[in-house]
């Protein structure tokens, strides 16, 4: 319990502020809107208007939660209304995005770390492809990639692509470069092959590195995605149904889609967390 | 894995050379200027010998099994191991290093580290494990095949070091203060350890320490080294027998030797300030 008090006390707080936020950010529109209309309120009344409006400036937590609720548990998944589906659809690229970034991140780090040159020529572009914000590249990779025949699910994964793969390149460089000089020497005096050494020691020395360096990336993948479904004017996901939600004002609609969101950022943190340990437990690290 | 030419020599009185060091020198550059490690090294080690380098930090002793080891290279001079070049010794496996921490591979079990060697020179899964059990029980450890390093002491862990030293049977062994980092009463038990392994497997032993009576009691040759330059200022020829109980280190011939080289070293730190 003492584990869950401090977290639920900074939740309780958050929620109360929300509430306070939703009443005084809603409550010119409703104040209005009672004075047209001619209707008189209580207080009391008033404060629950503001909380019930169906597209409010600001959602009360609880509409956020009913509609959430409505919209994962009460439909087909299939249909385009739940969230699960467009979760889902989601997930999808940003898993596939999470597994190109990843390879191509060991790729890349395994090059750095064996080729001098490409240490020299390929990490400056590396930074720098990182300093491009994303929602200005997205369309043109969309866009490119339409012109070519591709679309759909690639160019949105190509987009997590572009962000998971640099946590883990440098990540894994950090990693393959960490065994001590004593284990390096070891290895020397057996006259070992680079192939020995990488494959015997440093991919093995790089785990933990690839394990913390996996879970920054997929939750950039996820962004990536999202940021994806943006400019693809897609009809699905987590992206196209906050785009959907900000056109049409549907507010409480974007603040359930942010907490699907959420839920499966901290899904994909956790399982990748979890697989990192079952990992290393494999490879008999000593139990914390 | 073929056994160098070399060390083959027919019933003659004469113990085969297996490291011989003419005029070696050895000078790191570094930002503070060039440090001399090694300067003018002149030693031969017969085969069989169990030889001991002692000297404070910076004599260059760990160089010197460095430079056998071909993980440094000499600016001057020649030395040759097995009657080759270090790195042409290095290539044919002729020796196994012990470092002075365990250095095993964390995620490896002990039975895997000391198969690490083998796996890299390409033995069968059924030599590798024959082997792997015969060494194990060479250093005594036998039923800790399937522990992971942590799981096993610090003299434990260095004992499977060893284990993964002699695994492939080089017969040129060489220790970095192996036993440095151990408490005495563990490093008392396995320098007796060591003796019987060495008599048991005849090999060549060429062993780094700071400690006087570790020097001694293992020795057949020590050598006494000081720093800046780094140097050798004495090589003692030990006159104990074979044959060493732990108590030996009480008897005068012990501490006469000893009492040698603590007037080598002395001699040596003079040159000191």
């Amino acid at each position: 319990m003492s584990r869950y008090l401090p977290v639920l006390t900074i939740l309780a707080g958050i929620v109360a502020v929300w509430y306070l936020g939703a009443y005084f950010m809603n409550a010119p529109f409703q104040r209005n809107m009672n004075e047209r209309t001619g209707t008189e309120t209580t207080f009391a009344e008033f404060v629950g208007q503001t909380m019930s409006q169906p597209k409010p400036t600001l959602p009360a937590p609880h509409q956020v939660a009913v509609n959430f609720f409505e919209n994962t548990f009460l439909r087909k998944v299939t249909s385009g209304r739940s969230l699960v589906y467009h979760s889902w659809v989601t997930l999808s690229s940003t898993l596939l995005g999470f597994l190109f970034g990843t390879v191509l991140g060991i790729l890349i780090a395994v090059g750095i770390v064996h080729v001098l040159a490409l240490e020299r020529s390929l990490m400056p572009w590396i930074i720098a492809s990182q300093t491009i914000p994303i929602l200005a590249l997205a369309p043109m990779i969309v866009v490119v990639l339409a012109a070519v025949g591709l679309t759909g699910l690639i160019p949105k994964a190509l987009i997590s692509t572009y962000l998971s793969f640099f946590p883990v390149a440098v990540g894994m460089v950090k990693g393959l470069r960490s065994p001590e000089t004593a284990y390096l020497d070891l290895m020397h005096t057996y006259n070992a092959s680079r192939a020995d050494v990488f494959w015997k020691l440093r991919l093995p020395a790089s785990v933990p590195f690839l394990f913390a360096s996996m879970k920054v990336a997929v939750a950039a993948s996820l962004v990536g995605a999202i940021v994806g479904e943006l400019p693809t004017g897609a009809v699905a996901g987590i992206g196209a149904k906050l785009l959907g939600g900000a056109y049409y004002s549907q507010t409480i609609d974007i603040f359930a889609a942010l907490v699907a969101g959420s839920i499966v950022a901290v899904l994909l943190v956790t399982t990748v967390g979890f697989v990192g340990r079952m990992t290393e437990r494999a490879m008999g690290v000593r139990p914390a | 894995m073929n056994a160098p030419a070399s060390t083959v020599m027919p019933a003659s009185q004469e113990t085969p050379t297996v490291v011989e060091a003419a005029d070696l020198s050895l000078t790191f550059q570094t930002n503070d200027g060039p440090v001399h490690a090694l300067s003018d090294v002149n030693l031969t080690i017969g085969k069989g010998e169990f030889v001991s380098f002692i000297g404070p930090s910076g004599c260059g002793k760990t160089t010197f099994l460095r430079v056998i080891a071909d993980l440094e290279q000499p600016t001057a001079g020649n030395i040759s191991v097995n009657g080759m070049t270090p790195s042409a010794a290095r290539e044919s496996r002729a020796y196994g290093y012990v470092f002075q921490a365990a250095a095993l591979y964390p995620w490896r079990t002990i039975n895997r580290n000391v198969a690490l060697p083998l796996e890299i020179m390409g033995l069968s899964k059924a030599e590798q494990r024959s082997r792997v059990a015969a060494t194990l029980e060479l250093v005594n450890l036998t039923g800790f095949e399937k522990k992971f390093p942590w799981q096993l002491s610090g003299g434990m862990q260095q004992r499977a070091s060893i284990a993964r030293a002699l695994a492939f049977d080089a017969d040129l062994l060489l220790m970095d203060e192996p036993f440095g980092a151990l408490d005495e009463i563990v490093r008392d038990h396995l320098n007796e350890q060591l003796l019987e392994l060495w008599a048991r497997t005849e090999k060549t032993i060429c062993f780094v320490t700071h400690s006087i009576p570790e020097a001694v009691y293992l020795s057949t040759k020590i050598v006494v080294m000081s720093p800046r330059p780094g140097r050798v200022t004495d090589v003692i020829e030990s006159t104990l027998p074979k044959e060493r109980p732990l108590d030996i280190r009480e008897t005068p011939e012990f501490l006469k030797i000893a009492h040698r080289v603590r007037e080598g070293l002395r001699a040596g730190q003079s040159y000191d300030d």
